[in-house]
């Protein structure tokens, strides 16, 4: 690699003052049996008071285990292993425990990843901000009772009063990272560590925590060092950006400068897989209003060529509808107190229908019911009413063999690719199964279907005696995928099959679906929350909101003139949609 | 959480009379006359075996001893062992004495297993963790009576402190080598089980979270690892309670300790029917009760674990 090039992060007028945050060639390793692994290798950066950088990395760049360095939080086996972190003139790197106590929370608040994970499931969450703010000494007894409301209030907990002795569990997950923002600021502190605050959250949800979080760190005067593998979002959010390859900063600079010319191929491949600005760029080259400057912006570097294409040709086939959804409804019994129950109505009367060989989208936030309908679909679920036809055929009460067949035709790829496979089988087996279960093939046929498809999914046929834990992220979903596809499905149902990937990764991955779509003629049923991605793979756009659909229309029409407001809410939430083109 | 112990005392009912009707179906179907077996080589004289049979009601079929047995259970009527002495009574000396002994092994296992296991959690891969793994490793592959023996050899009789046989009475001091012995197993188990309880926990995102709060080790580790590490400890505590009272057989038989254990072995060996469901049936309810009891801690030590109302 190229030594990276080093440009000043700072802005002229803030030259003269002292950083608050000056990290010089910091390097990270982790203790291993086979000896120091480094993570980060030589890392400079510096924020100044009031300023917001955010490092921009795929995972394994080592942009947390920088920001993890900072506040002394390394896990066990990490270690610094060179260089300085100075932090108003104290060099971090050199603190005891004890020293890094003090600073923490007091002097540099941190706001976590996963809002699930990140609270202590025992504690209140009144006790649990008001330890924090007892811990670094703001108030004490009643006076911390009173600060701890108040903190919860400005973190947007209006009936945080109320809520005090209520535990995580009886909280939303945007609602948690309010709670772990409010711990984060409880104190003040000079600078505020995010990392990764809202990857975790729907769009809407993580727009509004973005938004106030900038409010309060405006207000405050707090300096921001943003931990992101989104460069749409950092490049919205942030004034400076650090771009993290393997350890190291590939590039740096002012946010708009980066993003409109990227210096680093690295950088330039992020720039071009970001969903947020890959779905711009289909929008300009599409659209007649585009003007040079946006077109030039946004299709830098493009690596996703076949991908645009192919959304930006798009055409919703005149087929009859291989699956047709006539108002299905499904209520669930949620077991209350006693012998009481509730009603859930998760699928509210819904009706629509997906063409051969074409893409349809189920948009929505957590508990729209997009997964429920899938879930409908695959016959995992019984329906309370409606119908639903696969190819002509009603599927209601459909059993035995008639099953086994839907079955083999309709398959579905999950989203957690860590939890949808098992972790004993190796990789040759779990593509196989499906083969197994149907009796499909003698041993050497199955054999040669595996290789087939670990083609297919561009995998080395080495991965066959692999076991998911020796897998990345991106290699397990294509995994799932060969799975799907081994019984020669016409319709894969993608229940948010590439949210929990990495951009990049992403980018392969609906590369890879895009193709097979091509090449074996197949029908996605694509469900996700996510509608930059929609705008790379849908022809056909279904919004769910509250269990109904809100919006039925093409990826065009819903990226281009929607009139409903809650897509347009969404439409507003990609990260990056506020990026003025070509200022 | 009153309905919804009360839901589970009411589940009792059906418990008690599955586990009664089932035991005393087993203790019937065991080969051998129980009566005959009471006089071994000498032959009482004829009438004498049929009139011992109709006095415990062995000569009726089984489904009426069952019901007989329940009905007097109703008035209080426990039924009588061999030797005459009313089933109660026996009961009434036992279960106090091995209640004594499973009560300490508990607070000892508990205690002590729940102290090592953490330190060792916090200290994983250290000196310390090192040897108490090795340590529960050995107490848990060593059999009962062999830890029994040593500590016996050792402490009652190169040392002297304690008694090597337990007195009739059985009084709580010299119970407590006894009941050392009986936690040993359990300790071992309870070590292991808080480490790496703790161990995981050490790495949850909620403790660095706390830490990242600028707690104090101290405190990040007393409130929030050693809460959530209880839990798993609690449920393995819970079900302890019954194999102590159950498993004392050994121990009790190596300090000579006039308990449960002894007593439903001998009554089981004499076929006595009462006395073996008598025993056995109160054990059951020990069982559900401490089951519940961990349920109800469940839910205290963790918030998301509720109980309809």
């Amino acid at each position: 690699m190229t030594n990276p090039e080093t440009v000043s992060v700072s802005s002229d007028s803030s030259n003269e003052e002292t950083p608050l945050l000056k990290i010089r060639n910091l390097e990270v390793g982790f203790e291993t049996q086979r000896g120091l692994v480094p993570a980060v290798r030589g890392v400079d950066l510096t924020l100044y008071q009031g300023q917001t950088l955010a490092i921009v990395g795929e995972s394994g760049s080592g942009k947390s285990t920088t920001a993890q360095a900072v506040i002394g939080l390394l896990p066990g086996a990490g270690k610094v292993s060179g260089g300085s972190i100075e932090f108003e003139g104290h060099d971090l790197t050199q603190f005891s425990d004890a020293q890094f106590a003090e600073v923490r929370g007091s002097q540099i608040g941190y706001v976590p990843q996963d809002p699930m994970s990140n609270l202590n499931p025992v504690w209140s969450i009144g006790f649990q901000v008001e330890e924090a703010i007892k811990a670094n000494g703001i108030a004490q007894g009643k006076e911390a009772r009173q600060r701890t409301i108040e903190v919860l209030q400005e973190a947007g907990l209006s009936d945080a009063s109320e809520r005090l002795k209520q535990f995580p569990h009886q909280f939303s997950g945007g609602m948690r990272q309010r709670v772990l923002i409010g711990i984060g600021l409880s104190a003040r502190p000079k600078l505020l560590i995010a990392d990764e605050p809202t990857s975790a959250l729907d769009v809407t949800v993580q727009r509004q925590i973005l938004d106030h979080l900038q409010t309060l760190t405006r207000d405050y005067g707090t300096s921001v060092l943003f931990i992101t593998h989104d460069l749409g979002l950092a490049a919205e959010r942030a004034e400076q950006l650090v771009v993290m390859y393997k350890g190291k900063v590939v590039e740096s600079g002012p946010s708009r400068a980066i993003l409109e010319n990227p210096q680093h191929p690295y950088t330039q491949r992020l720039v071009a897989a970001a969903p947020s600005l890959a779905s711009r760029r289909i929008q300009s080259i599409k659209s007649a209003k585009s003007t040079d400057d946006s077109v030039r912006i946004f299709g830098e570097g493009s690596l996703d060529e076949a991908l645009i294409a192919r959304a930006a040709t798009r055409e919703a086939s005149a087929d009859e509808d291989l699956i047709k959804v006539s108002n299905i409804t499904k209520v669930y019994e949620i077991r209350k107190q006693g012998f009481r129950k509730d009603k859930l109505l998760a699928v509210n009367d819904i009706s629509f229908g997906v063409k051969k060989g074409t893409t349809t989208a189920l948009v929505g936030e957590s508990g729209s019911g997009k997964s429920t309908v899938a879930k409908l679909i695959l016959q995992l679920e019984s329906l309370t009413s409606g119908n639903i036809e696969f190819d002509g055929k009603n599927l209601a009460g459909i059993k035995g063999q008639e099953l086994l067949e839907f079955r083999r035709r309709v398959q579905p790829v999950f989203q957690d690719p860590y939890g949808s496979l098992d972790p004993q089988y190796s990789v040759g087996n779990t593509i196989a199964e499906p083969l197994l279960a149907h009796k499909l093939g003698t041993a050497k046929e199955r054999y040669n279907r595996v290789s087939e498809l670990l083609d297919q999914v561009s995998l080395p046929q080495a991965a066959r005696h692999r076991y998911p834990g020796e897998l990345s992220g991106g290699q397990r979903q294509r995994v799932a995928i060969a799975r799907a596809l081994a019984l020669k499905p016409e319709v894969l149902v993608l229940d948010e099959a590439v949210s929990a990937l990495d951009v990049l990764v992403q980018g392969q991955v609906l590369n890879l679906l895009t193709e097979l779509q091509t090449e074996l003629e197949l029908t996605y049923l694509f469900i996700t929350h996510d509608l930059a991605v929609v705008r790379l793979v849908a022809d056909n756009v279904c919004v769910m909101q509250g269990g109904r659909i809100v919006e039925a229309a093409s990826t065009d029409e819903v990226f281009e003139n929607s009139s409903n407001p809650y897509t347009q809410e969404l439409l507003e939430a990609i990260p990056g949609a506020n990026i003025t083109l070509g200022a | 959480m009153l309905w919804y112990a009360g839901k589970r005392f009411l589940q009792m009912i059906p418990v008690f009379f599955g586990a009664t009707f089932l035991i005393y179906f087993m203790v019937f179907a065991v080969p051998g006359d129980p009566i005959a077996a009471l006089y071994g080589d000498h032959p009482p004289a004829p009438g004498v075996i049929e009139a011992v049979r109709a006095e415990y009601n062995l000569d009726k079929p089984f489904i009426v001893q069952y019901l007989l047995y329940i009905g007097g259970l109703f008035q209080g009527d426990l039924g009588t062992t061999f030797s005459g002495r009313p089933v109660i009574d026996v009961m009434a000396q036992a279960f106090p004495i091995t209640a004594r002994l499973a009560l300490l092994a508990l607070a000892i296992e508990a205690f002590f297993g729940i102290i090592v296991g953490l330190v060792a959690g916090l200290r994983k891969g250290k000196l310390f963790d090192a040897s108490a793994l090795v340590i529960s490793l050995l107490l848990i592959s060593v059999p009962t009576f062999v830890v029994g023996f040593v500590l016996q050899y050792v402490f009652g009789i190169q040392l002297g402190w304690a008694r090597t046989t337990v007195s009739g009475a059985a009084p709580w001091g010299e119970l407590i080598l006894p009941a050392i012995v009986l936690a040993s197993v359990s300790f071992a188990y309870i070590v292991r089980l808080t480490r790496a309880s703790v161990a995981d926990n050490l790495g949850a995102d909620f403790v660095r979270t706390a830490t990242a709060k600028g707690l104090s080790r101290r405190r990040v580790v007393t409130v929030h690892v050693l809460r959530n590490s209880l839990v798993p400890v609690v449920t393995y505590l819970g079900v302890d309670i019954g194999s102590l009272m159950v498993g004392a057989i050994v121990t009790e038989g190596i300090f000579n300790i006039n308990g449960v254990g002894g007593t439903v072995y001998r009554a089981i060996r004499l076929g006595e029917g009462p006395t073996v469901v008598s025993f056995v049936a109160v054990m059951v309810i020990i069982f559900v009760l401490a089951n519940l009891l961990v349920d109800l801690l469940y839910a205290a030590l963790d918030p998301r674990i509720r109980y309809a109302k």
